[in-house]
């Protein structure tokens, strides 16, 4: 991995990616800890139980991507798809 | 009162001096027209300022209030600080068309009547038209060709509306309306057309990634945030326009999810952003239409900013594909800098503009009891961040190593890009002083620790999605089919059958036609020609007798006679 001249951006290292990951890991605990001491004042009840935003934007995100992944099987066509048409003008 | 011209007039004198303006005098216009139209637009008191007569009505080109003012600021912002991106490297009549188009945006600002706001709209339309085709590829002036036809028929639609209201009311007034009626329903879609709303979504993420890189950063600011204005002029409160503002929404997201062109990515994210804006239109509470306009203003800035971010990233290496970039982030720092404040700025992350806007929507949302409406826009805001907020940065600056190294953005391109990215954080963290630009008077407060800590316990497990899922999310060497394939392909497919089969039928009848005329000729040569020899001349041509007519005469006026007489 690493440049013979150079050692590469201490960014895009797999050992500083690992501490990134352990790091945003405890952040990620943080916040749901958080709310032991922060009380979230939710609308509509439900929304201040405790990581409900956490679980809430999770599950979002998740059926969103395997939702647009079903979606691309049937909407995804190659790049040159138009260009074609532009072509034989 | 002092009447006053449309602060518009001095963008369109700027326009048309840009051209015959050349070196320090050309950037001094680009620099000084925007300027003082920002100071005009503050010299323009409430309620009605300018009446004239124009055919045979009086129209109202100079209407001020808060919101337009509003309005008018930002566009008036995005015209300097687009200018100061682009001028160094811009044609010279892509600067004058993207002025001319600012000063539509802005006289649409000022309208007081729907005559006047009809004018300015075409302006708009005109202008941007223009700016796609300084693209300058065939595929720009295919896109460009495409967005024109689409702006002149909504154009046309909003026009059928006004006439209308016009004929039907007797008043030419913006005020507001709800859609009960067919005049009324023609402006509403004729606005609708230009925010992007279904199902003509996908002219904007057509047109807009086939301008130049500069030219892609006037055209995000201004046709779809001018629709969202009118809406808050005359609809507010038409309840249509929540779950029409919904599903754009969630459109750009999926969309933008599938997406490979970094532009495109972007253009799918302007349509979910207007979709934020339109909900709360459709709301109609004072909060809501506060959050729709501060949302307006917040989103123009942090999107032109993310523009102007991929768009010195394509001026620097000639790409824009996902799958063609990644790593930049080692010699183009301060471009990644600030297309992350511009993607945490759109996905809402507290202290960025978008937290104190956009939540201020969801407030009103939630204020009004409409539980989904509240959970799919907490869902939306997950997604924005998982689509733009974390997706565009990634895969530009990190992601892979592309091995580009480009040089970072020249000192234009990086001052413009500081000013927004100061703005979007200025907005973030002083919401206070940005609140008082709002047309209602505004009692929101963004900053409350539990609000602070569900946005980021939401954003930061969106981040946690899209880690983990970043295998599903590998980019490909496609594109999307949209509901344009309806235009480019259905219609066209649909266009070339008729021709093709009127130019058969026609072949057809033409070879059955002249079959006939040589028969038709035939006979009549047969019976009226003349040749050599008599016996083979045409009854008509034969030589008779005189007796025989004389006989025929008698005959015919014996019966002629005999009808008359009895």
């Amino acid at each position: 991995m690493t440049d013979p001249k150079q050692q590469d951006a201490w960014l895009v290292r797999p050992s500083s990616i690992r501490i990134l990951w352990r790091f945003f890991w405890m952040i990620l605990t943080l916040t749901v800890l958080a709310q032991l001491v922060i009380k979230i004042k939710g609308s509509f009840g439900f929304d201040s139980w405790i990581g409900f935003g956490a679980v809430f934007g999770f599950i979002s995100c998740l059926l969103m991507v395997l939702f647009a992944k079903a979606l691309g099987m049937f909407l995804k066509r190659d790049q040159e798809y138009y260009l074609k048409d532009l072509k034989d003008d | 009162m002092t009447e006053m011209l449309p602060p518009a007039l001095i963008l369109i004198a700027a326009a048309i001096l840009i051209g015959p303006f050349k070196g320090h005098f050309r950037t001094l216009v680009l620099l000084a027209a925007p300027l003082l139209t920002l100071w005009t637009i503050w010299q323009v008191p409430d309620g009605v300022v300018t009446t004239m007569p124009f055919l045979n009505y009086t129209i109202e080109p100079v209407e001020g209030s808060a919101l337009r003012r509003l309005f008018a600021t930002v566009f008036a912002v995005m015209a300097l600080v687009g200018g100061l991106y682009a001028f160094r490297v811009a044609k010279w009549y892509e600067l004058a068309a993207g002025y001319a188009y600012a000063a539509g945006a802005i006289g649409v600002c000022f309208a007081g009547d729907l005559i006047t706001l009809f004018l300015f709209w075409e302006l708009m339309a005109l202008f941007s038209t223009v700016v796609v085709w300084c693209g300058g590829t065939a595929a720009a002036r295919a896109a460009g060709m495409r967005y024109a036809i689409m702006h002149l028929f909504g154009g046309i639609i909003l026009k059928v509306g006004i006439e209308g209201v016009g004929v039907h009311t007797g008043s030419f007034d913006i005020q507001p309306m709800l859609a009960t009626s067919f005049d009324t329903w023609m402006i509403l879609i004729g606005i609708l057309i230009n925010a992007a709303a279904p199902p003509v979504s996908a002219w904007l993420s057509d047109a807009y990634p086939e301008a130049s890189p500069t030219g892609s950063v006037f055209l995000s600011a201004f046709t779809t945030k001018t629709a969202v204005l009118a809406l808050i002029l005359l609809f507010p409160g038409e309840g249509i326009l929540v779950w029409i503002g919904i599903f754009m929404i969630i459109y750009g997201i999926i969309f933008a999810l599938l997406e490979n062109d970094i532009r495109r990515i972007l253009a799918f994210s302007v349509v979910n952003q207007v979709g934020f804006m339109v909900c709360a239109v459709g709301i109609g509470t004072e909060m809501a239409l506060n959050g729709a306009a501060a949302h307006a203003f917040a989103h123009i800035i942090y999107k032109g900013l993310l523009f102007m971010c991929a768009g010195a990233v394509i001026y620097r290496t000639g790409f824009s594909k996902c799958t063609d970039l990644g790593g930049l982030f080692r010699t183009m720092p301060l471009t990644a800098i600030c297309g992350i404040i511009g993607a945490l700025s759109i996905s809402g992350f507290p202290l960025t503009s978008g937290f104190t806007t956009k939540t201020m929507i969801s407030q009103a949302v939630a204020d009004e009891g409409m539980i989904t409406v509240y959970l799919l826009l907490a869902a939306a805001s997950a997604g924005v961040f998982l689509h733009a907020g974390i997706k565009f940065p990634w895969f530009v600056f990190f992601q892979k190593d592309s091995g580009l190294r480009p040089k970072d953005a020249p000192w234009n391109m990086a001052v413009a890009m500081i000013i927004f990215s100061a703005l979007c954080l200025f907005i973030g963290i002083f919401p206070e002083t940005f609140y008082q630009l709002l047309p209602y008077e505004n009692n929101y407060v963004p900053y409350k620790a539990g609000k602070v800590l569900f946005y980021v316990q939401l954003l930061l497990f969106s981040g946690l999605a899209f880690f983990l899922l970043l295998p599903l999310m590998k980019r490909t060497l496609t594109i999307s089919l949209d509901t344009d394939w309806l235009w480019r392909v259905m219609f066209r497919k649909i266009g070339e059958t008729t021709f093709n089969t009127v130019a058969y039928v026609g072949s057809r009848l033409e070879t059955k036609a002249q079959a006939t005329a040589g028969n038709l000729a035939a006979l009549a040569k047969r019976h009226l020609s003349s040749s050599n020899s008599p016996e083979s001349f045409g009854v008509f041509s034969r030589t008779w007798a005189i007796g025989t007519t004389a006989l025929w005469v008698v005959v015919l006026l014996t019966v002629y006679a005999l009808v008359y007489f009895t």
